[in-house]
């Protein structure tokens, strides 16, 4: 390469005058929020005004038992929602890369979830929750399970379920074409070496597939436990946290306090919990990612 | 599994005729425009938002998506990793001192306020994917006009322009669809007036009246997502590869 192009390949200024725009951009409306969310949570910030008041709202969040009980509620809810949404995902990945006709026409229908704009498709799904003019209360009714209107929304434990259920018809197809292309990148001579020594369809998956797209499964995982930590969208509109502050997650509490009661102090407290989790799981993902590339470029 | 994803959509058409009304019309449809009369309203201000959120947000991401795919410097893979991370953390953890930027520069019940953190949170994916583009155009096309004395304007406009535009076009739709999803957090938070709202969140207040006009409601919501709806199912090739390419792999 002559010196001219070396020049032409290399000019730093140029490359970070290009980015600076973004940058500046995301520092202003990302980066200065989270540190002025870190200050915020030691003091008593309201529309009034603000004190500072130094560990107060964490001393008093930490040491209530209502969010104690919020926290083992959003671990459980993301467990279920998480592992429901790998399980049926990896199902579907299967399903959709064995050569099966009207494949094509798979791909279309597992869109709607994923392109339907989260807020849209829980109005729908309110409606279906609705116990007297609800499709699902509905059958329930005309077959004889339920034996009156039943609100699946109206009590804590079928709005728990029903949340985690909209929240993985929200969340799975994203799993799905994950999965699908991983599927699609396992070198087909493995699965032609195995078939020759005489290895079972379930053989084939069990010991070929399934270790071939680990590391995707395990990223998915990560991933997907982000996604899902953050839902906010689905149980707002939904529930709104209730009933009796039954499907209330982290994010959820995040908000009330925040912007319900205009309660920033607090709010910003429990954000920096959010926060902290966030950048637990976020580190997990990066730090794998990482791994996974390494692995990539040393063949 | 793809029969349950479909089902609601499914039964949101059938909706209006098996529990509302005997004969087979697209009544609701009609009803609609009166039961919510600022409906009208709230289709033209999605489709407001979303365009200026994707077009703002292309203009960042034009050049700091060149610059990531064409040149390495210090602290490049840091900072694309620190814009995946970005992407981790969600508008509703940021809103308080959001909320009170925007109040202090007299922004919220604006436009302004549902677009300005809305274009914050689609960049970094947008860099992601545009710069996957970028990397597809051979480097010596440029290298050769180079040599052949042309200059850093007249390279971007006649070789990179063209040959970018089918990456262009999809990374506008990705923002665009990105835009319309994500406009239900900010509108509830950041506006509060009837004219501004964007139809998520003008339906939403419709749910918490007493008598909710069911059929109604999912009309009006079907004819305001299907524009995006048709859009998508167009591309969904090209925006599932390009984001499982993102994401999975470098």
């Amino acid at each position: 390469m002559n010196k001219k192009l070396r020049s032409f390949n290399s000019p730093t200024f140029l490359a970070y005058a290009l980015i600076a725009p973004a940058a500046i951009y995301i520092l202003f409306i990302v980066a200065y929020p989270i540190l002025e969310t870190i200050r915020l949570s030691f003091t008593n910030s309201s529309l009034a005004g603000e004190d500072y008041v130094g560990f107060e709202n964490y001393e008093k969040m930490l040491s209530s038992k209502k969010f104690n009980k919020i926290v083992t509620r959003t671990f459980v809810w993301m467990f279920f929602s998480v592992s429901l949404k790998l399980f049926i995902g990896l199902i579907g990945a299967v399903l959709l890369n064995a050569n099966l006709k009207g494949r094509s026409m798979f791909r279309v229908l597992i869109m709607p979830p994923w392109v339907v704009p989260i807020a849209i498709g829980m109005l729908g799904w309110l409606w279906l929750y609705n116990g007297y003019f609800g499709i699902i209360a509905g059958v329930g009714m005309h077959t004889g399970i339920l034996d009156g209107p039943f609100g699946f929304l109206a009590y804590k434990q079928s709005a728990f379920i029903s949340t985690i259920i909209a929240d993985v018809w929200v969340g799975t197809p994203m799993v799905t074409v994950f999965f699908l292309a991983a599927m699609q990148g396992v070198p087909k001579d493995l699965y032609e070496a195995a078939y020759c020594d005489g290895a079972s369809k379930w053989d084939r998956f069990y010991k070929i597939t399934l270790p071939q797209i680990t590391p995707v499964i395990i990223t998915m995982s990560i991933l997907s436990a982000i996604w899902t930590f953050n839902s906010f969208e689905i149980i707002w509109i939904l529930t709104e946290g209730g009933p009796r502050g039954a499907t209330t997650t982290l994010i959820i509490d995040t908000y009330k306090q925040a912007l319900g009661n205009y309660k920033f102090g607090r709010g910003a407290a429990r954000a920096v919990v959010v926060m902290i989790l966030l950048t637990l799981f976020a580190g997990c993902y990066l730090a794998l990612l990482a791994r996974i590339n390494k692995k990539i470029s040393h063949g | 599994m793809f029969y349950a994803s479909l089902r609601p959509l499914d039964h949101l058409f059938r909706s209006p005729y098996q529990f509302f009304s005997d004969d087979l019309s697209f009544w609701a449809y009609r009803e609609m425009w009166s039961t919510v009369p600022m409906l009208p309203r709230y289709i033209f201000n999605s489709f407001f938002l979303a365009t200026t959120t994707s077009l703002i947000t292309l203009l960042f991401v034009i050049p700091a998506a060149y610059s990531y795919a064409r040149f390495s410097f210090p602290l490049k893979n840091s900072s694309l990793y620190i814009l995946l991370a970005i992407n981790m953390f969600s508008g509703a953890v940021l809103l308080i001192p959001l909320y009170k930027v925007l109040r202090t520069f007299g922004l919220l019940n604006t436009y302004q306020a549902m677009i300005v953190p809305g274009v914050a949170f689609l960049i970094p994916t947008a860099i992601w994917l545009l710069k996957s583009y970028f990397e597809k155009i051979p480097v010596d096309l440029e290298e050769a006009a180079f040599v052949d004395g042309a200059s850093r304007v007249q390279i971007l406009s006649h070789i990179i322009a063209p040959l970018s535009t089918p990456g262009l076009v999809v990374v506008g739709i990705y923002a665009f669809i990105g835009a319309y999803a994500q406009q239900f957090l900010f509108a509830i938070t950041f506006n509060q007036k009837k004219e501004y709202m964007p139809i998520p969140s003008g339906l939403y207040e419709f749910i918490g009246y007493t008598t909710v006009k069911w059929n109604e409601m999912m009309a009006a919501s079907l004819v305001g997502i299907a524009p995006v709806l048709i859009l998508f199912i167009f591309l969904q090739k090209y925006i599932v590869e390009g984001l499982t390419s993102g994401a999975v792999k470098n």
